[in-house]
């Protein structure tokens, strides 16, 4: 075979998966970009959908909004994960440890919506929550579960713990067993072995699994829909209510774009960081 | 020397394989001490036993006087380098080096001195602030040896330190870790499946089967009076004839074998079943008068090694050996060939178990 | 000491993760109309409904149609082009490849927007067939990095003897490569599908009238608490796990092989 079937042959292999990501992510993007340049109602290209966004004052709290609860998501995500795979991958036994595994990521096999929906049915006014502890006397009326930031949270964590606790059982399952080994070897307590020599190794992996969090957490409308509902927007939405109540689809694209610039400036400060981890 | 530390009596089961069945286990101070068999051997287990990874179901570990069967690998005085030599990759060689000090509490300046002058001991004084990945296989061991060396253990653990290298290095490795131990003094226990590697690193040797000690000595009593048929066949090759013995006359025996009655001078019980063993080396293709004769045999193999020929031979006698042996270079011989195998009578061994 | 702390938070977490999952179930045998304590039942009423709702019923077939025609397709593109990436030096390889990847780290929702804003401009109608495209968009690059990181060098040697023994360029994909690969392209097409399967927001933003089954469960939602949700909800995550344990016996019977 010569240089150029070989090459003929490579480019008719790669070719649809570009061609694809071509037509179907890149243009709709430039598209999108354009769309938010051209304002509804205005003529001609205007920068009023993105100046808007910094002078109302409930565009930029969406924005806000969105990084806070993003944030403390992801805090509480990966504190609540990791002690949790960590019991999972040393304390379970060997051969208990798939079915524990598969039994920690097992709700993952609901449908996304409804495992809103289920939130909502523990957290409402009338809901599981709220009858057990009025019945038990902790509360003399339903207090306000549902609807509420605090609603929100809960279920994203529910969601993030189960994502993390999978990446983060794999990246220790994959430590060579002597690492931990050779730390108690030379002297190291166990708590010693794990900041020194566990916890660092397994930093990436953390990392990718925080910015995994991060980037579905963020750009997600389905759990702060239902769970937290209008009283304070994130921003998808936000970007939802310009296209399903307004019609605004340029409003829409120039949220989306911001959105996206937010979760890029993410990605890079990640990055950075885990190549410094690796070099 | 001394004894420094012992194993006795150990026996270990996984589940239901018994992988030590009472071994007991001597180690005198700055000796080389090499575990040698093939794996499943028990050779693996019984270092984690040392190493305190494994706790034995039976039987108990010294060192220096001091019982340490259930002591943690960090509170005992042993220090282990791992087959994969278990370094920490997001540490520079030096945090490496100085880890242990660093676990014991030891200063910033005076761990550094001394991880310092354990890298130039294992000649990898630049290496300091590298990471691992920078490092070749066989430099990546050595720091191994210096981070295990270091916070100065009793006795040193090597877990088949050089089977991740290729062959030449491995040779230049054998080299360069005696010369290490000979500097430092500490007694190295070290677990190999490389016949070579033993003869040429221990002083005391250790040939381990089937969860049990076979053979121990210096490698050059081991090799030339095996005590076993499988040490014989394991620590360097060997030409194996059964035979019984038919009689025992003063500390002169009589041995029946397929090719005859042979003489031994040797002590054996009258009726015993034993081998004869006789070395590659030892085994002769042409007749001389001395020599005690096996019959013929056809050549089925001829590798030239460089300066000896390795010759493998089936005997033309009903239920007869297999000859192996060493003959020089320069001697004409080929596949179809018909030799007479032979050897002089004090080169026969004579093995009973 | 440990293990008493560690199997305390074990149980906690477990217990988090299972009580929605819980209330879900429970109260989808609810006999009264709303799925909040206390429960009446068991009844398979809001079962018989469920089955009973022509859209439901719909919209799960549609479900099924859109995430194993998807997943094919992203699975299928993302094995050619992780072939051809890996086996022929081409030219700006690496950026290719970058942005091959680049929707992994594109929420769904900002991908769902530029398609509609697309289609919009080209004139392709909401339908099945776009919220289609959008998954294939989402999938391609999950399956082309899962089928990309298997292709080591050994087996590009396994290849080469099979060209060096005459096999032609599609016989070494096609009876060497793939079902070198099968576990991997087993992998990446079952997890295209389950997230094919689960997506709401693309499907929510592309199609109108025939639409899939998130879109029709949101739907339910929007009339409140009601224990029919609760029995679609526990249906799917049934049918779901079934699918998980099939994966696990035919992914654990090939490792073991």
């Amino acid at each position: 075979m010569n240089a150029s079937t070989q090459n003929r042959i490579g480019w008719a292999s790669v070719t649809p998966a570009v061609l694809w990501t071509l037509v179907f992510f890149c243009v709709p993007f430039v598209a999108m970009a354009v769309a938010s340049l051209y304002p509804k109602g205005a003529d001609g290209l205007s920068l009023a959908n993105y100046t808007q966004f910094f002078a109302n004052p409930s565009y930029w709290r969406a924005l806000t909004n969105s990084l806070e609860v993003t944030a403390m998501v992801t805090v509480i995500s990966v504190l609540l994960a990791y002690p949790f795979a960590w019991i999972l991958a040393f304390v379970v036994p060997e051969r208990w440890q798939r079915l524990a595994l598969m039994l920690a990521v097992l709700p993952f096999w609901t449908s996304y919506v409804v495992r809103s929906y289920s939130w909502l049915l523990v957290l409402a006014e009338k809901g599981v929550v709220n009858s057990a502890l009025v019945n038990i006397g902790l509360l003399a009326e339903p207090i306000q579960l549902a609807n509420t930031r605090g609603a929100t949270i809960i279920g994203f964590v529910h969601f993030f713990v189960m994502l993390l606790t999978l990446t983060i059982f794999a990246n220790l399952k994959q430590l060579s067993p002597n690492y931990a080994k050779a730390a108690a070897d030379l002297g190291a307590s166990p708590l010693q072995s794990f900041i020194h020599v566990i916890l660092p190794l397994t930093l990436p992996g953390i990392m990718v699994g925080t910015f995994l969090t991060f980037v579905l957490a963020i750009g997600d409308y389905i759990t702060p829909q239902i769970l937290g509902g209008n009283n304070e927007l994130l921003m998808p939405q936000l970007i939802m209510m310009q296209i399903g109540r307004r019609g605004d689809f340029a409003s829409a694209s120039a949220l989306s774009i911001i959105l996206m610039a937010v979760v890029t400036v993410a990605y890079f400060a990640c990055a950075r960081w885990l190549k410094i981890e690796r070099a | 020397m001394t004894a420094l530390a012992a194993a006795e009596h150990i026996s270990h089961q996984f589940g239901p394989v018994t992988v030590l069945d009472d071994v007991s286990l001597t180690i005198a101070g700055g000796s080389y001490t090499v575990l040698l068999g093939p794996s499943g051997s028990g050779k693996t287990t019984l270092l984690s036993i040392l190493g305190g990874f494994l706790h034995p179901a039976r039987g108990r570990v010294l060192i220096n006087g001091v019982d340490c069967t259930g002591m943690t690998p960090a509170r005992r005085p042993t220090a282990t380098v791992f087959q994969d030599y278990a370094l920490f990759p997001h540490m520079s060689i030096g945090a490496n080096v100085g880890f242990g000090l660093r676990m014991k509490g030891v200063a910033k300046g005076s761990r550094e001195t001394r991880a310092r002058d354990m890298l130039a001991i294992v000649g990898l004084a630049q290496s300091f602030d590298k990471k691992p990945h920078q490092l070749s296989g066989g430099q990546r061991q050595r720091v191994a040896l210096a981070r295990a060396l270091v916070v100065e253990p009793a006795v040193l653990l090597l877990d088949e330190p050089l089977g991740a290298l290729d062959l030449k290095l491995r040779r230049q490795m054998q080299d360069e870790l005696k010369a290490i131990q000979k500097q430092v003094g500490t007694a190295f226990v070290h677990v190999t499946h490389d016949q070579e590697e033993a003869m040429a690193l221990a002083d005391h040797c250790v040939v381990m089967n089937q969860g049990r000690i076979e053979d121990e000595g210096t490698p050059e009593r081991v090799y030339a009076q095996p005590a076993t048929r499988f040490s014989a066949t394991f620590m360097g090759e060997s030409t194996l004839i059964s035979g019984e013995v038919t009689s025992v006359t003063g500390n002169a025996i009589s041995i029946n074998t397929a090719f005859g009655t042979l003489p031994i001078i040797a002590t054996a019980e009258e009726g015993a079943k034993v081998t004869l063993a006789i070395r590659p080396e030892h085994l002769r293709l042409i007749r001389d008068s001395r020599s005690i004769s096996f019959g013929s045999a056809e050549v089925t193999a001829v590798i030239f090694q460089g300066s000896f020929k390795r010759v493998v031979a089936v005997s033309n006698t009903l239920s007869g050996p297999t000859f192996v042996a060493k003959i020089p270079a320069t001697h004409e011989v080929a596949v179809g060939d018909t030799v007479t195998p032979c050897c002089h009578i004090e080169n026969l061994l004579l093995l009973t178990k | 000491m440990v293990r008493a702390v560690s199997i305390l938070y074990a149980t906690i977490l477990y217990g988090f993760i299972f009580l929605p999952v819980a209330v879900l179930v429970l109260f989808s045998f609810q006999g009264t109309l709303f799925p909040i304590p206390p429960f009446n039942g068991p009844s398979l009423r809001w079962y018989e409904a469920v089955l009973g709702d022509e859209r439901l019923t719909a919209g799960l077939l549609n479900s099924i149609l859109v995430a194993v025609v998807t997943s094919a397709i992203a699975t299928f593109l993302g094995f050619l082009s992780a072939w051809g990436f890996a086996r022929f030096p081409l030219p700006g390889s690496a950026f290719l490849r970058g942005l091959i990847t680049l929707p992994l780290t594109v929420s769904y929702l900002i991908i769902g927007m530029g398609l509609l804003i697309f289609f919009n401009w080209i004139g392709l109608p909401k339908s099945l067939v776009a919220a289609g495209i959008g998954h294939v968009v989402i999938n391609l690059p999950l399956c082309f990095a899962i089928i990309y990181s298997q292709m080591g060098d050994h087996q590009a040697n396994i290849e080469r003897a099979a060209r060096d023994l005459g096999a032609r360029e599609w016989q070494v994909l096609t009876l060497v490569t793939a079902p070198m690969l099968w576990p991997a392209l087993f992998a990446s097409f079952f997890l295209a599908m389950t997230f094919s399967w689960d997506e709401f927001v693309i499907a929510f933003l592309l199609t109108r009238f025939d639409t899939t089954l998130p879109v029709e469960i949101w739907n339910l939602l929007r009339a409140g608490l009601n224990p029919k949700t609760n029995a679609v909800g526990a249906l799917v995550f049934g049918v779901s796990i079934i699918l998980a344990i099939l994966f696990e016996l035919v992914a654990f019977r090939k490792r073991a092989a």
